[in-house]
């Protein structure tokens, strides 16, 4: 069982040091080998379990509520203008 | 006796009578934390004065501690993190709304394993947390701010939450109640997301009323959160009046207590809990919950690939730290995360984004909660024959710090309340006895059927009289 811990922490959006790459590697190769001890079990038929109590239909009255106001949601932002989020440019090319 | 050393239901009384106000009992809960926090580290912050306010509020309400991932208007929600230091919640998690509206205000931040991720609370970013029964020792976790809080007199009751075990194992080791409910008995809205199809939030008290008063408080429907049924919530004060264990069928799961890594006193304790109860007129019946070995498996796929798909929203952009290295959306997300979250969450995104990743999804996520499945079948099958079911809480009393190194190692902590946890249903850690040596506190498990917490706390006050 080899993780390319590398690759899966690029998906995961989260930069790695190379020291943590060598202690996740092993630990996580480790909990992989313990977990696959599933493989075991016959699960032929058997409809999966997504909730601790399936419901269905959770329906609410649709109705316009207030939201929170712009400025209590932007109230804990790193970086904001006006009432926007400010952030890096995206769109190559675009105006930043 | 200092006001700070009461419960829920002696304050509530003592307040209905005049004897003192909510304002005072925030004086004394102050007082006592200026004393003792600086040893245990229970709270992360105890804001007196926003505390006060609340109290002239309602000068009748009891002040509650409340773990750091359940949002209050305007105190700080931190989850135990550097990545969420400087956040202030915009509003009151339901749990927060409906227990002010029983009688209750938030007071102080407890001290939890970042973003719930552990069983020590040595995964906190923020500060450590002591054992109050012996300070060198941890207090387990994630709960264990409110359990160290609880245990150590620093509050009257405390909110905790459990995903795998996070309110049964530190209650366990700090010699206190905790009760963690059915999954959908308490609303999830606010309470910031581990793994969404088991997280429930539940009470950490200095005795099992308290638990049933403070449960009822919380419970119930919410819109806001889809996985709460509209079942009503019963009186549980009312329901553990006159509570007895003559006639309970209690269960013992043969799984359970043939497995190796049970510390011997929590053998002996657990058994002589047992004894207790045949004493007490409970009838025992050996059950079996044949998919117990599994379980582990099954929970370190689920809650890792549910927390890596939840933690997805700590990325620098809206609120939480950002890098000042970033230079573009990309590095924004991927060092903002970096240098917000530390070693154990990181391990449990990759593990989780792993288990989620192209072509591994059906052998890993899908398999999981199909073995989920089989683990919830095996406790229907088992209540079929009992009440309730009775088990240790944690294979062993609180532990040193820095004596579980290996991650895997820590997981096998969880070994007990996992099962109950995927089943969906409720449990309880009730203190059962100290060890002979060191005299660290153990506590014992009841588990009963999904919304069955009327009878799960029935038989937890039985067995806390005996």
């Amino acid at each position: 069982m080899k993780i390319d811990v590398g690759y899966v922490a690029e998906l995961a959006r989260l930069e790695l040091t190379d020291e943590e790459k060598a202690v996740f590697q092993p630990q996580l190769e480790n909990i992989v080998r313990y977990v696959e001890k599933i493989s075991e079990v016959d699960v032929e038929g058997v409809e999966p379990m997504m909730h601790g109590r399936q419901l269905v239909n959770a329906f609410r009255e649709d109705v316009v509520r207030p939201s929170l106001p712009a400025e209590t949601a932007l109230a804990n932002a790193p970086a904001r203008v006006g009432d926007e989020f400010l952030l890096p440019k995206i769109v190559e090319g675009a105006e930043s | 006796m200092e006001l700070y050393e009461l419960g829920i239901k002696a304050t509530r009384d003592g307040l209905e009578k005049g004897e003192f106000t909510s304002a005072d009992l925030v004086k004394s809960l102050a007082a006592r934390f200026r004393e003792k926090n600086a040893e245990i580290g229970a709270y992360l912050t105890f804001d007196e004065e926003q505390a006060l306010a609340l109290a002239a509020e309602n000068p009748k309400a009891v002040p509650i501690a409340v773990k750091d991932l359940i949002n209050v208007r305007g105190q700080p929600c931190t989850c135990g993190s550097k990545i969420l230091q400087g956040y202030v919640s915009p509003y009151d998690a339901t749990v927060i709304r409906n227990m002010k509206s029983k009688g209750f205000i938030p007071c102080g931040r407890v001290n939890m394993d970042e973003f719930a991720m552990g069983s020590s609370t040595e995964n906190s970013a923020l500060g450590v947390t002591r054992n109050p029964y012996d300070t060198s020792r941890v207090p387990g976790g994630s709960s264990g701010g409110s359990a160290a809080a609880v245990g150590g007199n620093m509050c009257i009751a405390a909110l905790g939450t459990d995903t795998g075990g996070s309110i049964r194992q530190p209650a366990s080791f700090c010699n206190c109640v905790g009760v963690k409910p059915s999954y959908g008995r308490v609303s999830r809205y606010g309470v910031t997301a581990f793994a969404s199809s088991l997280d429930q939030v539940g009470p950490m008290t200095k005795s099992v009323e308290d638990a049933a008063i403070l449960l009822g408080a919380i419970a119930g429907h919410d819109e806001m959160d889809g996985t709460t049924p509209r079942d009503p919530v019963p009186d549980y004060e009312a329901a553990i009046a006159g509570a007895t264990l003559k006639g309970v069928k209690l269960g013992l799961p043969k799984e359970y207590f043939g497995v190796e890594g049970m510390d011997p006193e929590v053998r002996r304790i657990t058994e002589e809990a047992v004894a207790k109860c045949e004493a007490a007129g409970a009838e025992l019946v050996e059950v079996s919950l044949p998919h117990t070995g599994y379980a582990m498996a099954v929970y370190y796929i689920i809650a890792p690939a549910e927390a890596s798909a939840n933690l997805a929203r700590f990325d620098g952009v809206r609120y939480g730290h950002r890098s000042a290295a970033s230079r573009d959306v990309y590095s924004l997300y991927t060092k903002s995360r970096a240098e917000g979250f530390g070693p154990e969450v990181k391990r449990r995104i990759i593990m989780g984004t792993y288990v989620l990743s192209s072509g591994y999804y059906d052998s890993y996520y899908g398999r999981a909660q199909k073995v989920r499945t089989l683990i919830k079948r095996d406790f229907d099958e088992a209540f079929a024959k009992c009440d309730a079911i009775v088990a240790p809480c944690a294979p062993t009393p609180a532990f040193r710090f820095g004596e579980n190194q290996d991650p895997l190692t820590m997981y096998l902590n969880d070994l007990y309340t996992i099962p109950s946890s995927l089943a969906g249903v409720c449990a309880s850690s009730v203190p059962a006895g100290f060890t002979s040596e060191g005299h660290l506190p153990v506590g014992v498990q009841f588990v009963c059927g999904g919304f069955e917490e009327a009878k799960l706390l029935r038989v937890s006050k039985a067995f806390e009289e005996l």
